[in-house]
Parts: C-alpha cells; structure tokens; sequence
C-alpha cells in the first residue's frame, strides 16, 4: 500500500472530492476543478450520444442508393447536427474540459485552476450554448453542414441558422475561459520545483491548446456574430448583391476551424506521451522536442487554413503558398511520432488498454496525417475536394486521432478520477472492437471517395453500394464497442476494484496523492526534485518492485 | 498585518502576490482574445477598403466628424479618470476611487449618448443597411458644395464613381464595429456599477485592489479600439 492510501487507511472513511458534498446542489455550484471534469464528463457523454444518434440514423439510410427512411431535407440536417454537435459541444472541449479540467492543477501540484468561479461559469456558458443548438435541433433543425458557409447560411437557408449559430457563438466562450484558466494556472501556479522542463507532456500539450483557443475561437465568433446580423438585419458582409464576398467568410471561418484540429488533436498527442512512456516503462525519448512541437504545430497551424479553399477562387499563388505550410506543419507531427515510436524501442512495453488506444492512435493518426498529404497537394486536391475522401480523412485525424486519445486517457486516469478499477479484459476487448469497427466504417470511404462519391450527397450511383454497406456495417460494430465500454465503466462505478494511489506505477503528481483525490488535491503542496516521467527511479507511491494493480488481477 | 492581507488571498493561491500577478496575466489573456474578436471585423475592413475605395470616402463623408471628435476626446478623458480610479484604490483613498469611478462611467454615458444621436441621425437619413437603406452619392456631393466645402477634383473622382451598394457595405461595418463597441462600453459601464459598491462597501484597500486595477486594463482596451476606429471610418475616407 503506498503512503497516500495508508494515510486514508487509518482514519474514518477516506475524505475526498467524490464524497465532500452529496447534493446535487454541491455539484452544481461546485468550484472544485475536479468536480466541474465530471459535470463536462457527464454532459460531453450526452453530446456524443446525439451526435452518434444523428450518425446511425443517416448511415443507415445510407445502405442503399436511394432514400429510404429519410427524407432528403432530414438527412442534410442529420449530418449538420452530427457535425455540430460532435465538434463544437464534444471533441472541441473533450481532452481540454474533462481531462484538463481534472489534471492540470494535479499534475502541476495546485489546488485549484486560477479562476475556479470562471471554470464553474465556462460549464454553465457550455450548457446554454449546447441548449440553444439543441433548441435549433428540435424545433426543425439546421441544413446548412457544420460549416456554416455563406451565402446559403446567411441568406437562403430555411432554417433554424440564427440558433445553431448562437449555440456554437456561446460555447466558444466557454472554451475561451478554460483556455485562459489554463495559461493563467500553468503560468502562475505551478509547485516549488516543477520548472517549464520538469512538466508532464501533457501539460505542454494542454498549454499550446490553450493558446489556440484563446487566438482562434474570437475570430470565428465575430465571424458568427456576422452572419448573425445579415441574417437578422440585413447588412451586406458577405452578400455579393452590395459588393460582399462570401469567400471572406470561408477565410474568416478556417482562420479557427484549422486550427481547431488542433485543439483536438494536441490534447490527444499530450496523453498519448503520458500513456506511451508509462507503459514502456522509460523516459519520454526527445522531451524538448515533444514540447516544442507542440508549441511549433500550434503557431503553424495559423497559416494553413487556405487548404480548405483550393477550389473557391482563392488565387492560385496564394494557394501554393498554403499548399507549402501545410506540409510544413506535418514536421512537428512526424517528430512526435518518431519520439514515441523511439521510447518504445527497447523499452518494455506491454499491452494494458490505455496503451491499447495510443497503439491505435499512432496508426490510425499515421493514415490521418498522410492522407491530410493528399488534400494539400492541390493538384490532387482538385480531384479530392468535397468527396468522401476528405470525410474520411477528417474521420481519422479526429476520430483516430482525437477521440483514441480521449478513450485512452479515460481509461488510464480512470482509478484516478473515480477511484475503483475497470474490468481490465472487457476494456481490452472493446478496445479492439472500436478499433476494428472504426476501420471498418472509414477504410472503404477512403476508396469511394477516390471513385468520386460526393460527401453530403442523400442518394448515390450504384456502384457506391458495396463500400457504403461495408461503412455502415462498420458504424454498427464501433457503436457496440462504444455501448460495451459504457456499460463496463457504469458497472466499476458501484463494482469496481478500489484503486491504489498509483494503479500503473506511473509517475508525475497526480499519482501521488489519493485516487480519488481529496478536494485540495494534495495535503500538503508537493516539492518537485526530478525530471517528469522518472521511470528508471522508484516510484515515490509504488515500491520498487512491485507490479502494477492491473497486471496483479 | 498579515491577517489584513492574507483575507483576499483566495483559497487555492499561495499569497496575494501569486494571487494579484494571475489576476491581471488572466485579464491580459482575455484583451488577446478581444484583439482577436475585434480583428475579425478590422480585417472585413480593411478588405473592402482596397477594393472599394470611393465608397469609403463619400461614406467617410456622411459621418460627423465633429461628434466622433467630441466622443473621443470624451473617451480619453474616462481613461484619465480610470487611471486615477486605481491609482486612489492602490493608495487607500477609497472615497476618492469611488468618485473617480462615478466620474468614469459617467464619461462612458455621454459617449454612449452622443452614439445614439448619431444613430438615430444615420436612421433619419436611410443610412442603415438593409431594405431601407438610400443614398444618391451625387446629391450629398451637391450639399457638401451648399455648405460651402471645397470639393477637390480627387473628392468629385470619388463621389462620382461610388457604388452606393458599397457605401452599404461601408455602413454595414461602420454599424457592425461601432455596435461592438458600443457592446463593450456597455458591459464596462456595468463593470464601473459594480467596482463601485464594492468601493463603498470598503472591499478594496491597498492590500487588495486587483478587481480595480483588471477592470482599468479593460476601459483602457475599450478606448483604444476606439481610437482606431475613429481615424478608419471618421478620418482616412476624408483623405
Ligand atoms: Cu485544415
């Protein structure tokens, strides 16, 4: 037993955050970081819900070439709200407002984020905006595609548009104030002796997402507030009638949405580091360089969003110069991938289901990237643009990609945020069917999008068919293993194991105080003397020796 | 002492320094992000001005320069009155930060009022863009030579070739920037509402003045938008 938990041992029942407070008015107006994790746990687990719904829905009418459940107005607001939903209210605050919210105080060794009452109100803003956009989704829905482009948004449109823009306006606020919350803490409020070098990875990661946030998502807010007032009052930004252009608002909305890939996929490569040297029980090879490539993909991935407008009349020099730094941001991709493949050389690696799900990360965000390769070389991008190649691109990159890395981090942070263990062979198995079933579902788009199957299209040629029964049996399958993990990690909330301090004999902070942790976190404020990710020192909570829990049951 | 200052210390910071140096790094944050926001619309801007130069001068013209005059003068006078605010609060003159808050916001009124004369002005003259919106370039060059202005062969060039659907467009961001911040005088006057109960109250002193000094930063933001804005749809169209 380590000493966090003898300590608990010894006294009456174990005090920490789960148990401080039963009411449901002590989660509601809690300020406590960790309990405003489990309020965005909770409700991000809802959003993906919906957006999963709307997904299955429209896939299965997918099976055949004609319409058969849906009709073809329906279906368009389908893939609209699986796309507003799962990006602006899931994968946009997943890592960052679960995981960060729980981690970046523990692993920086403060009791709190800076602002905790701004960290309560960014939920409250959170739900009023996923409100807002369910609103729109009841009343009639939004058939405009996530993206919002004009002049169909702002002046053709029939529907619900002034609402589902006021959802995503509003919920980007409140990503603004986690990311500001963030800095301000990893600035200002880190433990004596955890200088810049001594962060986790993880950290890093959570400190360049920030930092995107805080400089993209003003931009499209006021790109949103724009459309709002032509629709609403009738200015003329964007219409061409008085001498607007609607491909400025193309311009101002992938100023963010680029970079918004990174605000999902950094926080992903940031656990994928945790998981990746845990679990090959060695120092993070290359740490500066993970660090800096963080910090390098976010100041790049500014000056790239004219990827997206090869073929909306952008000029062409301009398109070769975006052409170029779109490659050049894969740099610093390819030198993370490198270091993590290089800690696992001769390291012990092993086969638990977080490094399961950083396995399936490291290939699946490979095919990602390499297929992002296609889409930037504008030659072939002309023959790639609006097909079901670049779906299944972005499927990769943030499905692969994002939400692999928020699975793994659950579940290896779960003994730590619930404080009972998840049935190690079930999450094995699920692991591996969402891994088949995702591949499944998007492998074939690859291929018929290359064939030249439009995405957004309600009815397709015939020779379509085979690869879209194939995409929808595959949408099945990774469905069930989602169920499957829902079910599990329900049941070990009431009959999972009790969870030591240290289940993984990892290092960093949060490993070194209770699982659950109590409410200040650590009892008292930790002394940092080494480096992060100390594998080949013992453990401060874990024996020399010892194996970790999981290998144990 | 140390009961005094440690009070306002919040829970999770180590002391008030740690505390004061989060407070105003995460209200520089924040400015960022307003820099980013206004940009949006400062980029709109610029785009339209280049191609469109002619309506940016006839729609430069309508506007009144002597109230956008007036407003900025109003405008860097409540930064004065600002700054005095947190200097009084950084010196324990409480009752003197309280007027100096009074006086600010009261600043922000007048600015706030002499923009709801030159909207309503623009309403009367069908200078709101949408299905309402009017302008005969040549007449209002005719009023501007009535009122005895000299107009230049460039200005005439301008007036002649504008496209009144860009002067629309001209007037679509004058509304849209103005409006936004217009938004944030608003939300600032609130802000000067609430520093000042709780001057009165006594919770500022000079152990712990940081609402005061964060909420300065932000009036000080709000009025520099403004001095970019008055020179880019007042100034620059008139040459
Ligand atoms: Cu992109």
């Amino acid at each position: 037993m380590s000493a966090a938990d003898t300590q608990l041992a010894a006294g009456d029942p174990p005090k920490h955050y789960l148990n401080n407070g039963l009411t449901i008015r002590s989660w509601l107006l809690s300020v406590d970081h960790k309990r405003i994790a489990i309020l965005y746990l909770i409700s991000l687990t809802i959003f993906f819900l919906l957006g999963g719904a709307a997904a299955a829905l429209f896939r299965m009418d997918l099976v055949t070439p004609e319409a058969d459940v849906l009709q073809s107005e329906t279906y368009n607001k389908l893939f609209t709200m699986h796309g507003i939903v799962m990006i602006f209210f899931f994968l946009v605050p997943s890592i960052p407002a679960v995981m960060g919210n729980f981690l970046v105080p523990v692993m920086i060794g403060a009791k709190d984020v800076a602002f905790p009452r701004l960290n309560l109100l960014s939920w409250y803003v959170f739900m009023t905006g996923g409100l807002i956009a369910l609103g729109a989704i009841i009343m009639g829905g939004v058939d405009t595609g996530w993206t919002f482009y004009t002049p169909y948004s702002s002046m053709y449109a029939n529907s619900h548009v002034i609402l589902a823009v006021a959802g995503a306006f509003i919920a980007g606020f409140s990503s603004i104030m986690t990311g500001l919350n963030f800095i301000v803490t990893i600035q200002k409020m880190r433990a004596p002796g955890l200088t810049w070098f001594r962060l986790p990875l993880f950290i890093w990661a959570m400190y360049a997402t920030s930092l995107v946030v805080i400089l993209g998502t003003p931009v499209v807010a006021i790109t949103l507030v724009m459309i709002f007032v032509e629709r609403f009052f009738g200015f003329g930004i964007f219409d061409p009638a008085l001498g607007g252009d609607p491909v400025l608002f193309q311009h101002l909305f992938w100023f963010y949405s680029h970079p918004a890939v990174y605000i999902m996929i950094l926080p992903s490569m940031g656990v994928v580091s945790e998981i990746i040297s845990c679990f090959s029980r060695r120092r993070l090879y290359g740490y500066t360089f993970v660090a800096f490539s963080s910090l390098a993909i976010a100041v790049i991935g500014f000056f790239v969003w004219g990827h997206h407008m090869f073929v909306s009349s952008q000029s062409v020099y301009a398109g070769l110069v975006f052409s170029f730094l779109t490659f050049f941001v894969a740099i610093p991709t390819a030198i993370k991938m490198l270091n993590w493949v290089m800690t696992m050389y001769k390291g012990s690696v092993s086969f638990e289901t977080p490094m399961l799900y950083a396995y399936g990360f490291l290939g699946l965000f490979v095919i990602g990237g390499l297929t992002g390769l296609f889409l930037s070389t504008m030659a072939t991008d002309i023959h790639l643009h609006d097909t079901y190649f670049v779906v299944a691109h972005f499927h990769y990159v943030m499905v692969g990609g994002g939400v692999m890395g928020f699975l793994g981090a659950l579940h290896f942070w779960w003994p730590k945020i619930i404080g009972k263990l998840y049935p190690e062979g079930w999450a094995k198995f699920a692991a591996i069917v969402i891994f088949i079933g995702f591949n499944l579902t998007f492998m074939p788009q690859f291929q018929m999008g290359y064939h030249g199957m439009p995405r957004r299209y309600h009815t397709y040629a015939e020779e379509f068919q085979v690869f879209h029964v194939m995409s929808t049996a595959g949408a099945t399958v990774l469905g069930a293993g989602y169920l499957i993990m829902a079910a599990y990690l329900f049941w070990s909330l009431f009959k999972g194991k009790k969870a030591s301090a240290n289940p993984w004999d990892a290092r960093g902070l949060e490993w070194e105080t209770a699982s659950p942790p109590p409410t200040e976190n650590f009892l008292e404020t930790p002394k940092v003397t080494q480096d992060a990710y100390a594998y080949d020192m013992p453990s401060v909570t874990c024996p020399p020796g010892a194996k970790s829990e999981a290998e144990r049951v | 002492m140390s009961s005094h200052s440690n009070a306002h210390v919040a829970h999770h910071f180590e002391n008030a320094e740690q505390q004061r140096q989060s407070a105003q790094l995460g209200m520089w944050i924040f400015l960022v992000t307003e820099v980013m926001f206004f940009g949006g619309l400062f980029a709109a801007y610029t785009i339209y001005r280049s191609l469109y130069p002619e309506a940016w001068v006839v729609g430069s013209h309508l506007l009144s320069i002597k109230l956008g005059g007036f407003n900025t003068a109003v405008l860097l006078a409540s930064s004065l009155t600002m700054a005095m605010a947190v200097h009084a609060a950084q010196t324990d003159k409480q009752k003197a930060s309280a007027n100096w808050i009074i006086l600010t916001m009261l600043l922000g009124f007048v600015f706030l009022g002499v923009k709801v004369v030159e909207y309503a002005g623009k309403i009367d003259h069908h200078l709101v863009p949408g299905p309402h919106f009017f302008v005969d370039p040549m007449a209002e060059l005719a009023k501007l030579e009535a009122a005895g202005i000299q107009v230049g062969q460039h200005l005439r060039h301008a007036f002649e070739g504008a496209n009144p659907n860009h002067i629309q467009l001209f007037y679509s961001l004058y509304f849209a920037m103005t409006g936004m911040h217009a938004v944030h005088m608003i939300i600032g006057a609130g802000i000067m509402l609430w520093l000042l109960v709780n001057t009165r109250k006594g919770v500022y002193s000079s152990q712990y003045f940081n609402p005061v000094e964060v909420s300065g930063l932000y009036w000080h933001f709000v009025d520099i938008v403004w001095i970019f804005l008055f020179p880019m749809l007042y100034l620059i169209g008139r040459h």
